[in-house]
């Protein structure tokens, strides 16, 4: 049987970034939260303690760690603060990931080692308006002309997009077309590295979201952004396909995010239900308020597990596409959940937005849907049973 | 006024106490603290980032320059040099011995002295302000006393100059910079700069940095010279304090400005 104790290294890194949250992160958050401004300063602490550089090797600055260890960190973070941990998580696995999955030594010189450091951020841009769940809506063009990319196109939902330490945001566009045997078109879709400061690049004004509010989130116009021929990433036309495989690690990270988001609502639960007296008693000597916690316990257990086994998995070089899709299905859920029955644990002041728990109520919400909905996870489930 | 040592030999002492964050309990009959959640002692991180930051000044570890990290307590206090090391000093020395339990101010700094004098040759001593449980604030001047160094209190700045350090000091009325020639002890305040959280970088390499036990027959020390039976003083009496009351809550109703005055005139801090 697997043991389920973190090595020592694992287990020192939780408590340290634990302490970080709770001492750095979680006194700004609700200000963060209310002027929906960008944590630069955590952000920057958080690249001088390694965090974006956890997965990636020392020669590309990184600290030698590896996904699970960043996961470990998300878990941390997302329980006071989850625009803090995507946008931790959406700089190491959208942004900074791609380059090192699919760069050139070139690229990742080039590229990787301010991201490593958390110096700067990057994006991935695939989502449009008409390509959401279904990529091969994609309408973004790039035509090779002498020697240059000219992009053309629009994208919406970009995190890290439009920050003043964003270096680049990776785009799918379509390159080609070809005819499948039926007749139909076949969209050629590649990534490309798009410099924030290229001319025709525009992240348009931040979006007016229901939570994540400290997360930088942009639609995106590019008009014929002009980029070199070399800043195609990975392979002409394996675009999507790459996007797939990056999207399969991540979902371990946003699990992870979710279960942290669970924790702390449940962490939260209890601390108010000791403290919380009505009818002359803490209402947590209510069983009804006890079984809703306990409950709520058990998604947050239940969800970390998932993803502890995902990321076992994927660390051991096995498949891990299915465990990924399932945690990520179970600690969103959990996640939606939790917070909605912490708010229920903390009456009226779980309506008020500066509470945690109700932070969490509006945060949650995108963890059902981002990085792939809970619908596409059952069918990315039902697909691997055969269905 | 000499030169800088070409190797600067920096020691830390670090108390691992009690996690603030936990309820402190204590224990059995004696007075003595549970210890069960025992962390590197929050002021004493500072005196660790005061030491790195010394080093880095002048081009860190890959300059051979050396910051030793020294603590005095059970085995649970090695996760104090532990975090020292995550944070990037470069060794430890772990002093540990039964007969050292309930040594008080002066059987603790005689004890570490000792144990400084084993491990030779150091340029600069810090140490924190205050451990966060005893809170004496004996232990550093003792130990300046007994090893016959000058020493630099409280301070929140400091840097080399040749052979000199040079330490800041914030009073309430003035800011001194005091100058005081190598070896030297100081100790630093939580008004030096945050330190930092260790980096998973340094929580790997500190598996793999050296830390050496001492013991007491090790420092040419009797049992009968520290401990209890080595201390000049004892706690006489001990009582947990009753808990901290929840405070006064004024809900402004127009004369929240009133209220607010009178309960600060009434504890004449007004
Ligand atoms: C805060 C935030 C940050 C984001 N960051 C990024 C980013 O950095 N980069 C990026 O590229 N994108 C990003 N996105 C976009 C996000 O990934 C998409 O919103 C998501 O993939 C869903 O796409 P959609 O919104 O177009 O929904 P749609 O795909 O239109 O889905 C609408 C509903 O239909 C369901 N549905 C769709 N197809 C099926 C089907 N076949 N069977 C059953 N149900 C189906 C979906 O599950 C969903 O419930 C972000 C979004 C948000 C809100
Ligand atoms: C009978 C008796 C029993 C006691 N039993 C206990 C007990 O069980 N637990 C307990 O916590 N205290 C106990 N004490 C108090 C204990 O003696 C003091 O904690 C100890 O002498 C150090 O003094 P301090 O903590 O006030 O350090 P301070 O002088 O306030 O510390 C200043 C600095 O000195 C350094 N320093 C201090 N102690 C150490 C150390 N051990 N290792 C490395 N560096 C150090 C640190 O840099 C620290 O920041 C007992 C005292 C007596 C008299």
């Amino acid at each position: 049987m697997p043991n389920f104790e973190l090595e020592e290294e694992y287990q020192d890194l939780v408590d340290t970034v634990r302490d970080f949250a709770d001492e750095v992160i979680a006194p700004v958050s609700a200000k963060h939260d209310e002027e929906h401004s960008f944590p630069y300063e955590i952000v920057a602490q958080m690249g001088q303690m390694g965090l974006f550089g956890l997965p990636f090797p020392e020669e590309h600055g990184g600290m030698g760690g590896d996904y699970f260890a960043l996961s470990l960190a998300l878990e941390e973070i997302a329980r006071v603060d989850q625009s803090c941990a995507i946008t931790l998580e959406a700089g190491v696995s959208l942004g900074a990931m791609p380059v090192y999955r699919f760069g050139t030594d070139e690229q990742k010189a080039k590229w990787l080692p301010k991201l490593a450091s958390g110096e700067a951020l990057a994006g991935f841009g695939l989502t449009e308006s008409e390509a959401g769940s279904d990529a091969s809506g994609t309408r973004t063009t790039a035509k090779l002309e002498n020697g240059e990319w000219v992009i053309n196109g629009t994208k919406e939902f970009i995190t890290n997009s439009g920050t003043d330490i964003t270096q680049h945001v990776t785009v799918t566009a379509v390159t080609g077309t070809s005819e499948r045997e039926d007749g139909s078109v076949k969209k050629e879709i590649s990534t490309i590295i798009v410099p924030t400061d290229t001319e025709g690049f525009t992240a348009e004004p931040a979006y007016n979201k229901v939570g994540w509010n400290a997360s930088d989130t942009h639609p995106l116009t590019l008009k014929n952004v002009r980029v070199p021929e070399e800043n195609l990433l990975g392979v002409r036309g394996r675009g999507y396909a790459n996007f797939l495989s990056i999207l399969d690690e991540g979902r371990i990270a946003i699990a992870a995010l979710a279960t942290g988001a669970a924790q702390g609502c449940v962490d939260e639960s209890v601390r108010y239900a000791k403290e919380r007296e009505q009818f002359g008693r803490n209402i947590g000597s209510n069983q009804a308020i006890q079984f809703k916690i306990a409950r709520m316990q058990t998604r947050a257990h239940t969800a970390r597990l998932a993803y502890y086994k995902a990321a076992s998995n994927m660390l051991a070089g096995k498949p891990f596409k299915t465990e990924a899709a399932i945690a990520k299905l179970v600690a969103g859920e959990a996640a939606m959940d939790n917070a909605r029955d912490a708010t229920q644990v903390f009456g009226g002041y779980g309506f008020m937005n500066e509470f945690l728990v109700s932070r969490h109520y509006r945060d949650s919400k995108i963890l059902e849907v981002g990085e792939g909905t809970t619908e596409v996870q059952l069918m990315l489930i039902a697909r691997e049973l055969g269905l | 006024m000499s030169d800088a040592p070409a190797q600067l030999k920096v020691l830390v002492l670090v108390k691992y106490v009690p996690d603030a964050q936990f309820d402190r309990h204590l224990t059995g009959e004696s007075p003595r603290l549970d210890r069960s959640d025992s962390i590197l002692s929050e002021l004493d991180e500072y005196a660790v980032e005061a030491a790195l930051q010394l080093i880095e000044a002048h081009g860190g570890a890959k300059a051979g320059h050396e910051v030793t990290v020294l603590t005095m307590g059970p085995a649970a206090a090695s996760n104090a040099v532990k975090k020292s090391l995550q944070m990037g000093a470069t060794r430890g020395v772990h002093l540990n011995d039964d007969a050292l339990a309930g040594s008080d101010a002066a059987a603790t700094s005689l004890a570490l002295a000792e144990a400084i004098r084993h491990e030779g040759g150091f340029d600069l001593v810090f140490t924190g302000m205050s451990s966060t449980d005893g809170e004496t604030s004996l232990v550093p001047s003792q130990l300046a006393e007994r090893l016959g160094l000058p020493q630099v209190t409280l301070v929140s700045e400091v840097s080399l100059d040749g052979g000199d350090i040079v330490a800041r000091r914030d009073g309430d009325t003035e800011t001194q910079y005091v100058r005081a020639p190598l070896p030297a002890l100081v100790s630093v305040t939580d008004q030096f700069e945050e330190p930092r959280y260790p980096n998973f970088k340094g929580i790997i390499g500190a598996k793999k940095k050296k830390t050496t036990p001492l013991s007491l027959a090790e420092l040419g020390l009797g049992a009968d010279q520290v401990g209890a039976a080595g201390s000049w003083t004892e706690v006489a009496s001990s009582e947990a304090r009753p808990a901290r009351t929840a405070g006064t809550v004024i809900t402004d109703q127009g004369d929240a400005g009133v209220k607010l005055a009178d309960f600060l005139a009434d504890r004449k801090l007004l």
